[in-house]
């Protein structure tokens, strides 16, 4: 909702219920198509790979968002689940050959069932010892992937099969760019629809107050499941596309960690937003590829930046999220829509 | 013989979720206690609300009377006893889920203010169209065909209980901004949504002032006697209790020491001792 409506009127519930009404928001709309259409041929390599990963981790965090930013049940397992969405497909393509697209929705399922059993703390346990509680999740998911022989997945994996989807072997920096990107639309659709929906009220429900939530008939057990199993799944698709992107599987990709980056990705974007959840992303990941290739330029002349580039990037991203908690708790999202109240009004101040 | 055109807008939905007819035992509490460590809540608690009434309930600071909503809409689980409600078969309510409760036609509004605080009014009220409404995660995320047709369905439903209570020009408002007095009005609407057979509301006027406090009486009233819906109330103000129930229980302690007419009960002795009483230790 924008804070400026007048002069958009409805003559249907049907309108009212548009996402985009004013041609203002269909054309941006249509400009973000056409920078993720045209980005392939205006980023360096180095750049279009970093855009890939913002795509994955996009729909990595927008999972993540339903349920800590929409549900307010707080997760630190995020991790866990992608790497069980990871395993999932590179196990099946390794062993199976199965389709990769089967291969992705296999994922997104096997994630959804692992993340509602783990959300079954959530029944009793709220806040922050919820958020102990799905860590063990994250502990038990790594140690299975290791200890459990049979999926042979102690060691490093490698997928041999090249991704092909109906004869076509998606190869190539920018071909992985725009199969990712196009997930991470299809992500962003689906759990903004979710919200304009009962199924999506009932979770805001949930995290806004929890008993009036039951007493206007919300499963509230249900629901917190529902979202554990939702966000997973989201988080599971994401793992199997790093799996089928990287071609190289490997448990330390998946540590707690990332877990950590996912939950900062939404906090710096902005909590309960899906939008919030791809600024986020892309500032997080955007963020660690810029002091990456910073620390690669500054070598040589700067031995001892290089040397210390892991410990200044923890502190930058500590500094980064704690200013936001300050300064925006509401995130980038908040920001950007400020900014458009503002330009909007633009050249009329208040 | 002249025409006159219509001019209140007809209400295509009927409100009331009951099927009863009036002064049907609509919802009986029988024998009920509730005990929280060395507290004795509620002993023995029996009452029976009709349908069409208001029903009030009364008595001091810490008589029972919340608990007593909560055991009806299954927040708290009493020990003993048994809490029955008729729309279209018996439902037991001591021993279901508080969103059962719901589904069955019961609905309430709290003492302090519990409402989705971040969302919109038309929010709120939708979600009292939950327990109406088919939910299916997979046509949600496709925002497709039945999910679509259900929005704009619930929709026109919610849209009268906002022309009812008089809220259209806050539909798009965060409800935590709005003022106390409209919060809870928006509470009542969204109880209001779900069509209940029985209507629970804990002191819906607490804290407001004069005009709001007419506001809400006469919302009250309209709900029981345009739409036919059955009214539970808690309500300190004895004037107000007094206008508008027609029926009164009052509970002391934990128990019933009074239950009728409101005359009746005004004058009986042991009412005015408990609330003498309540007087005097203040
Ligand atoms: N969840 C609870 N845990 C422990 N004791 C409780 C709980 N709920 C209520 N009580 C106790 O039960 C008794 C009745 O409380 P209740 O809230 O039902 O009173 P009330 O009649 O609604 O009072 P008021 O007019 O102040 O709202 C009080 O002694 C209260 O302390
Ligand atoms: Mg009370």
């Amino acid at each position: 909702m924008s804070t400026i409506t007048t002069g958009v009127y409805s003559r249907t519930y049907r309108q009212d219920f548009l996402l985009r009404r004013t041609w203002l928001e269909r054309a941006r709309l249509a400009l973000v198509l056409l920078a993720i259409a045209v980005a392939p041929f205006l980023l360096s390599v180095y750049w279009l790979e970093v855009a890939t990963q913002i795509a994955i981790a996009a729909i990595g965090a927008i999972g993540l968002n339903i349920l800590v930013g929409f549900t307010g049940q707080i997760s630190l397992g995020q991790g866990g689940f992608l790497a069980v969405g990871a395993f999932t497909a590179g196990l099946t393509a390794i062993h199976t050959g199965l389709n990769p697209l089967a291969g992705v929705a296999l994922a997104g399922v096997v994630g959804a069932v692992v993340g509602g059993f783990f959300g079954l703390p959530a029944l009793r346990l709220k806040g922050l010892y919820l958020a102990i509680a799905t860590l063990a999740s994250q502990v038990i998911i790594t140690w299975s992937i290791i200890h459990l022989s049979f999926l042979g997945a102690a060691e490093p994996l490698a997928i041999v099969e090249p991704a092909t989807v109906f004869g076509w072997t998606v190869s190539g920096t920018w071909e992985w760019f725009w199969v990712i990107a196009a997930f991470a639309a299809v992500a962003a659709v689906l759990a903004t629809n979710l919200f304009r929906t009962g199924v999506g009220r009932a979770f805001v429900a949930i995290r806004d107050q929890d008993i009036a939530a039951e007493a206007v008939g919300v499963n509230v057990a249900g629901y917190k499941i529902l979202a554990f199993a939702l966000s997973s799944a989201f988080a599971g698709v994401a793992g199997a596309l790093t799996a089928y992107r990287d071609t190289f599987l490997t448990w330390e990709s998946f540590t707690f960690e990332i877990s950590i980056l996912y939950l900062a990705m939404i906090i710096v974007g902005g909590l309960g937003s899906v939008s919030g959840a791809i600024y986020g992303a892309a500032f997080i990941i955007g963020l660690q590829a810029f002091l990456q290739e910073l620390g690669g330029n500054l070598q040589g002349s700067f031995p001892s930046v290089q040397e210390n580039l892991p410990a200044i990037q923890q502190i930058i991203f500590g500094l980064t999220i704690v200013l936001f908690l300050i300064f925006e708790p509401r995130g980038l999202a908040r920001i950007w829509q400020r900014s458009k109240d503002y330009l909007r009004l633009w050249p009329f101040r208040y | 013989m002249v025409f006159l055109p219509e001019l209140t807008r007809a209400y295509r939905h009927n409100l009331n979720g009951s099927s009863l007819e009036r002064g049907a035992t609509q919802l009986e509490v029988k024998d009920v206690s509730l005990r929280f460590g060395g507290v004795q809540a509620l002993e023995d608690v029996s009452l029976a609300v009709r349908q069409g009434g208001i029903h009030a309930v009364i008595g001091p600071n810490g008589a029972g009377k919340t608990s007593l909503l909560n055991c009806i809409s299954g927040l708290y689980r009493p020990q003993r006893g048994s809490i029955a409600l008729q729309n279209g078969k018996r439902h037991e309510l001591t021993k279901a889920r508080p969103s059962r409760i719901a589904k069955w036609g019961v609905a309430r509004s709290f003492q302090n203010i519990e409402l989705f605080k971040h969302m919109t009014v038309l929010e709120n009220l939708m979600l009292g169209r939950h327990t109406h409404m088919r939910h299916n995660v997979l046509t949600a995320l496709l925002y497709w065909g039945p999910a679509e047709r259900q929005e704009i369905r619930e929709r026109e439903l919610v849209e009268e209980v906002v022309d009812f209570l008089e809220l259209q020009a806050f539909r798009k408002q965060e409800v935590g901004r709005l003022s106390y007095g409209f919060q809870k009005r928006v509470e009542l609407g969204r109880a209001l949504c779900i069509q209940p057979a029985v209507l629970v509301l804990d002191e819906p006027m607490a804290g407001m002032n004069t005009e709001e406090k007419e506001d809400m009486a006469r919302f009250i009233l309209d709900v029981n006697e345009l739409a036919g819906v059955t009214v539970v109330l808690i309500e300190h103000d004895m004037g107000v209790v007094m206008d508008i129930s027609d029926r009164v229980t009052v509970l002391d302690f934990g128990r019933v020491i009074a239950d009728g007419e409101p005359a009746q009960v005004s004058s009986d002795p042991a009412v005015i001792e408990a609330y003498l009483g309540e007087q005097r230790a203040a």
